[in-house]
């Protein structure tokens, strides 16, 4: 049981492929943006075609998440961006990460998990719930990718409903004692640090960071994935460790902690699955007006067009949404529900563009020489990842009808 | 040490041209512009030197507003502060006058440029700037590195490459492979908020040339495919169509 996922010693294959990827702006969106909120973008989709694009397909092909892309992250700035400077981040608005993660999802979707779950999981938290300690120890290595971080909330038999969690921690008088363990955790195996949820002697959700190396803690790989294989995925086994006191975050309890977190993961997913589909529209595109079938392009056929224009027309919508949904981020007025709304959108356009781009690039479809089939099977994580598509159904129909139907 | 960098800003290499006015105009619609590639590779290696050794470095760019983006990006990538002449860059050597005048009493111990600009690649810039200041210039430069108040460079010429030492204050041309473009990171674009980007106005200068008309090349011809059967077509066709042979 390797507790990292970084054991390979073959060099990257680069791809001979050059990413010429255009964003598809039918409704002149960019018009909305301001003009660095254009440069941001631009930067980072440089960085995806310099760092990602020439080798994601071997990553992926070979289940490897490389390590040193979280440095990389790190330089470029994309790791917890709306972090003020003061802890090291970039004191960014929303709209701002909401960019850098569609442009990291353009690339892959596992990368994107990497890049949200540091921000959004781990400095955010940190951040929001942290002591003043506990910011300036961790955020600022947080944010240069000096380290890395994991969240861990599902369990092996809680997942949609994290509250029956079963990890727990008693006091012991100048330390706490951990115990439980945490499933699907990504980059867990290569995390120095994890942000854990679990309940104290009274049955209240905290949140504890636990420090690798910690007696009695280890973070084993799951094996097996056909989804985010680019991104490390893993366990948290926790065998009476002993955490220190300073360790506890004492700015919130109960799940509502939690949830917050993942309102701004979800909101980074609403933006970075929209990438990933804009990414398979343009792979489409570009291979319709090449490819000659019955001596024309399969462009000039009026069902390759149907599957075009439907995929633009989503991904237009799907980009207003997000558009919006921001500028409520930013103004402090988005709600949880709306967020909802977005991600589950979001996943659903990505996923059927992605279908439809792969049978307009029949055969090649499902080869690597095209990034479709890859973004297709990430997107099935993300689908039930970060509420499942059913469970954000579910908290619309709440907001809708004021009737909770989850229970 | 003082750097002056002068970039351009011009369409991205994937633009498709055209013109308007009667073949007078470039028509910029739906072109995205970018800093000159050859102007990047001086901005990127002025950077290292600032990195390295220490330097400020101010941009320079003669345009109009619309170019403030670009030099935004600049400013993004490390350079500490901007001067935007404010004129259309109507040709090179009204150009190199404004560059010229900006630079004559600040002490630059730099001037970097591209090797060429790459809307109307004229690669006179820089030449005209050295000899307006009366300081050497040197072109088409691959490697830049100062020691002291030498600068040691490596040329691209015909067939091979020159290496030459010479001292600071000087111009320099640069191409690659004198640095790696930089791609502006987040905390550079949120620091280039606050740096300064100074507008002047340009100084008078006699034009010595007037613009006339553009003209697009001729499209491409259709591919004839020839069966490797048919060598003797093939032969005729360059020999009657071609003209070749
Ligand atoms: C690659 C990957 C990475 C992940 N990373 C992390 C991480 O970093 N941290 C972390 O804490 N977790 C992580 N997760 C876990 C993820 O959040 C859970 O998988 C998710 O919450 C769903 O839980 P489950 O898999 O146990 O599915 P279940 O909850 O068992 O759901 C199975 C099915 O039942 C449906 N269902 C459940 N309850 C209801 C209901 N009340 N009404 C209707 N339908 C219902 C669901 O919609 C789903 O279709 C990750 C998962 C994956 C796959
Ligand atoms: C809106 C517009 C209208 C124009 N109209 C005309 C016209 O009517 N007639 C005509 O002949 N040309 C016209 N030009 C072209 C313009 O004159 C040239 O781009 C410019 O003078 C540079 O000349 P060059 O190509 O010789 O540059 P080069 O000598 O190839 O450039 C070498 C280096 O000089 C520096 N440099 C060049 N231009 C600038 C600049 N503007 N600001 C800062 N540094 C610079 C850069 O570092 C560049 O790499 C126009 C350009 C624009 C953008």
């Amino acid at each position: 049981m390797e507790s990292t996922t970084n054991t390979r010693k073959v060099p990257y294959k680069k791809s001979s492929k050059q990413d010429i990827f255009e964003s598809p702006d039918f409704y002149k969106i960019d018009d909305l943006l301001s003009e660095e909120h254009l440069m941001i973008r631009e930067s980072i989709r440089d960085f995806v075609k310099k760092e990602i694009s020439p080798y994601i397909e071997d990553w992926a092909e070979n289940n490897h998440f490389p390590l040193h892309i979280v440095k990389l992250f790190g330089e470029i700035g994309a790791f917890g961006p709306f972090i003020p400077e003061k802890y090291g981040g970039q004191g960014m608005d929303y709209i701002s990460y909401g960019l850098i993660m569609q442009e990291i999802e353009r690339g892959d979707s596992g990368m994107r998990s990497t890049a949200s779950v540091q921000g959004s999981l781990v400095m955010y938290p940190i951040y929001t719930f942290g002591s003043e300690d506990q910011k300036n120890k961790y955020l600022p290595k947080l944010a240069s990718g000096e380290m890395l971080g994991c969240f861990g909330l599902t369990e092996s038999d809680f997942g949609s409903d994290p509250g029956g969690m079963k990890t727990h921690f008693e006091d012991k008088g100048d330390h706490y004692l951990l115990n439980g363990t945490k499933m699907w955790i990504s980059n867990s195996p290569d995390a120095d640090i994890a942000v854990v949820w679990a309940k104290n002697e009274s049955g209240r959700m905290k949140g504890l960071i636990v420090e690798r190396g910690m007696e009695g803690f280890t973070a084993p790989v799951i094996h097996g994935k056909w989804s985010l294989r680019a991104s490390s995925t893993g366990e948290l086994v926790f065998d009476n460790v002993k955490i220190p006191k300073e360790n506890l975050l004492p700015g919130k309890d109960g799940l509502g902690a939690p949830m917050m977190c993942l309102d701004s993961a979800r909101y980074g997913i609403a933006w970075g699955t929209i990438g990933a589909a804009m990414d398979c529209y343009d792979a489409a595109k570009r291979y319709a007006l090449e490819r000659i079938q019955f001596d024309k392009p399969i462009a000039s056929f009026q069902l390759t067009q149907k599957k075009l224009a439907e995929m633009l027309t989503e991904i237009t919508k799907g980009q207003l949404l997000n558009w919006r949904l921001g500028t409520l981020m930013d103004q402090g007025k988005a709600t949880s529900a709306q967020i909802s709304m977005a991600k589950r959108n979001s996943v659903e356009v990505a996923l059927n563009v992605a279908r439809e781009a792969r049978q307009i690039h029949g055969g090649m479809g499902i080869t690597n020489e095209y990034p479709i089939m890859r973004h297709m099977m990430n997107l099935e994580s993300v689908l039930t990842y970060e509420g499942t598509h059913d469970i954000h159904l579910l908290i619309l129909g709440h907001e809708i009808t004021g009737i909770p139907a989850f229970k | 040490m003082k750097i002056l960098v002068c970039i351009t800003h011009v369409p991205d290499t994937t633009s498709r041209i055209a013109f308007t006015d009667g073949d007078t105009k470039f028509d910029s619609n739906g072109v995205q512009y970018i800093i000159g590639p050859y102007d990047d590779y001086a901005v990127a290696r002025a950077v290292e030197l600032k990195e390295s050794q220490g330097a400020t470095i101010t941009v320079v760019n003669v345009g109009r507003v619309e170019t403030e983006p670009t030099i935004r990006k600049a400013l993004a990538i490390g350079a500490d502060d901007a001067i935007r002449i404010n004129a259309e860059p109507e040709d090179s050597y009204f150009v190199a006058k404004q560059i010229a005048n900006v630079a004559k009493d600040s002490g630059y111990d730099l001037i970097l440029m591209g090797r060429e600009s790459i809307d109307f690649n004229g690669g006179v810039v820089h030449g005209i700037v050295g000899e307006l200041l009366e300081i050497p210039s040197v072109s088409s430069v691959m490697k830049l590195d100062i020691d002291g108040n030498v600068a040691k460079i490596a040329r691209e010429i015909e067939g091979g490459k020159e290496y030459i030492e010479l001292e600071m204050p000087f111009v320099a041309g640069c191409q690659e492979p004198i640095a790696e473009w930089k791609i502006p990171n987040m905390r550079g674009i949120m620091t280039a908020r606050s740096k300064p980007l100074n507008v002047v106005d340009p100084v008078d200068t006699d034009h010595l040339d007037k613009l006339v008309r553009f003209e697009l090349p001729p499209p491409k011809g259709d591919i004839k495919m020839i069966d490797p059967e048919h060598m003797e077509e093939l032969v005729s066709l360059l020999k009657n169509e071609a003209k070749v042979l």
